[in-house]
């Protein structure tokens, strides 16, 4: 095993062996972002119960990093409130990674996206959810 | 076990290469410029060098010019006819006489000078390239537009990745001077049809010299021939080209090392100057060692032992379609190189494939958008397929005649593995 340092350990071990890989049959909020850059596909499922992210699942079409940063960004927001979650940056999860080579930032810019559009999902179906409750 | 299947990108220098250039680093390492004996004897290994070369092309010794690979010998095929061909008009220009008009010989002229035939530059040149040619052509036919020193015509290859010869008769105009199609495409390894091309524009060539309108004089023509050297025909008369690239470190000799092939009376003018070296053509101490092992690398092709690897090619690409769902090949076998094979995997991205197989010891690559420095995706295939995800998942494997079986097996088994593993993170379905 000699690849030479493009990627940092925790990369390839996130690449190797990805945390919570999967869907969600009945998410609470999904995440569906495509990067136009570099052709990249992230899904993040999120199960939220009050405002505790209790499961999280992703699958990716992408590079190592991207693969990487998605597998990374599930293992820091699981177990979190959404509010917590949302503080973690693009650069949070790089960093957390060990860092990554620059022309592939964008990666974890794409796992950072896919989690705002999985929240927004799920505030708008709560935000429905509760305008339908009103209306009865 | 490791295995190396990345040979289009590079090759290790082979071992009688080594010995026979090793001495040109060490007791013989005179500038061949020099006229002492140590200049001298350097120069005779250059002078052998090129006499192996020529003898491998089918040309004359006065016909090669050594330079530092094959992207440098491209830059000169195409700067050096083209630029050539505009220095008067950079002459002219100051005297403000003259009218130029984009693209057409209809000029109007006010300068008494009368003009040689080979130098008639009141309307800029025109270039026939593809959309698949290695960015070294790319880049300087680009360039040379920028400048505004050519119009570039960028033949688009058909669905099988060849580029018609038919299709390049259309686009010549008549102030088309160069044509520049490669011989072997280095990503996907299809086999352009540059003997058809050669005639074509030799035809070309004899109307225009009956036509004295015509007075650019005749188109020539240019192929990269790097990666169809250690494989394909290399007769420079047989393939009716004026200028031909050849790489060092694509055949085993070391990296900094090329040639043009030059046929005689083609106009070009250098574009590195300084000292005298290779006719004027190409300033700068020779590296002797550099093209002593160019020759011997070129001495040791045998294309006779073309019909190991090329069942082996064969076995790899049928045993893969066979054995892992969701793959295309890209292009058709039948138009292939010998050592080269670009296969498409569906629902999963390049560069993580190639990692993947990186680590179980296999090497391969991929033109997928997430591995090039720009991010853009493989130009060949986009050109090709004009399919994104086909560029983003699609991964190149090539061989050498030293390939075995056994090497083969054990990539496609380890493959085999990367695909599933891969698939299952993938959010398309399988």
């Amino acid at each position: 095993m000699a690849i030479e340092k493009l990627y940092s350990q925790k990369v390839m071990d996130h690449f190797l062996h990805p945390r919570n890989l999967g869907v969600i049959k009945n998410p609470s909020g999904v995440g569906r972002v495509g990067n136009p850059v570099c052709g990249d596909v992230m899904e993040l499922y999120l199960k939220i119960k009050g405002d505790v992210i209790t499961d999280v699942k992703f699958k990716t079409f992408g590079c190592g990093a991207a693969i990487a940063s998605s597998s990374m960004m599930t293992e820091m927001i699981k177990g979190k409130t959404v509010k917590e979650a949302r503080r973690f940056t693009n650069l949070a999860v790089a960093n957390a990674l060990g860092g990554l080579p620059p022309i592939k930032r964008h990666c974890s810019v794409l796992a950072r996206e896919a989690l705002d559009n999985a929240i927004k999902d799920w505030l708008s179906s709560r935000r429905s959810k509760l305008s339908i409750k009103r209306k009865k | 076990m490791k295995v190396y299947l990345d040979y289009a990108a590079t090759a290790p220098v082979k071992p009688e290469v080594f010995s026979a250039l090793a001495p040109y680093l060490k007791e013989n390492f005179g500038n061949p410029s020099s006229i002492h004996q140590w200049g001298q004897s350097a120069r005779k290994g250059i002078d052998e060098a090129r006499t192996k070369i020529a003898h491998f092309l089918n040309c004359q010794t006065q016909e090669i010019i050594f330079t530092s690979g094959g992207t440098e010998a491209d830059n000169l095929a195409i700067r050096g006819i083209i630029e050539n061909r505009n220095w008067l008009k950079e002459s002219g220009n100051l005297l403000g006489k003259q009218k130029i008009e984009n693209g057409n010989t209809n000029f109007q002229t006010q300068i008494s000078k009368p003009l040689s035939n080979f130098h008639q530059p009141f309307s800029i040149p025109h270039i026939i390239t593809s959309q698949i040619e290695h960015h070294a052509v790319l880049k300087s036919c680009q360039d040379l537009e920028k400048r505004g020193l050519a119009t570039v015509t960028y033949i688009r290859p058909n669905k099988d990745g060849i580029i018609d010869a038919e299709t390049i008769k259309k686009a010549i105009k008549l102030n088309t001077i160069l044509v520049s199609i490669m011989y072997v495409n280095n990503e996907i390894g299809t086999i352009q049809p540059i003997r058809e091309i050669g005639k074509l524009l030799e035809r070309e060539n004899r109307n225009r010299l009956g036509n004295r309108k015509l007075e650019n004089g005749r188109i020539y023509f240019h192929t990269d021939a790097v990666q169809a050297t250690e494989y394909l025909a290399m007769n420079v008369d047989w393939l009716h080209v004026d200028m031909l690239t050849i790489s060092g470190h694509k055949i085993g000799a070391p990296k900094g090392i090329g040639a043009l092939y030059l046929r005689k009376g083609t106009p070009i003018k250098p574009i590195i100057h300084g000292g005298e070296q290779e006719g004027g053509l190409r300033a700068g101490t020779e590296n002797v060692a550099g093209l002593v092992g160019l020759a011997k690398a070129v001495e040791m092709i045998n294309i006779s032992k073309n019909k190991r690897i090329e069942k082996l090619k064969s076995y790899f690409i049928q045993k893969i379609l066979r054995e892992i769902p969701g793959v295309e090949l890209n292009s058709l076998e039948k138009n292939l190189a010998p050592h080269i094979v670009n296969l498409y995997f569906k629902h999963i991205e390049g560069e993580s494939i190639v990692l993947a197989m990186d680590l179980e010891g296999i090497a391969c690559s991929t033109g997928s958008a997430c591995t090039s420095q720009s991010l853009s995706p493989s130009h060949v295939i986009m050109a090709v397929y004009q399919d994104p995800k086909r560029a983003a998942g699609s991964v190149r494997f090539s061989f050498n005649q030293k390939t075995t079986k056994e090497e083969i097996d054990f990539a496609i088994d380890k493959l085999k593995k990367v695909v599933q593993r891969l698939r299952k993170i993938s959010p398309y379905g399988h």
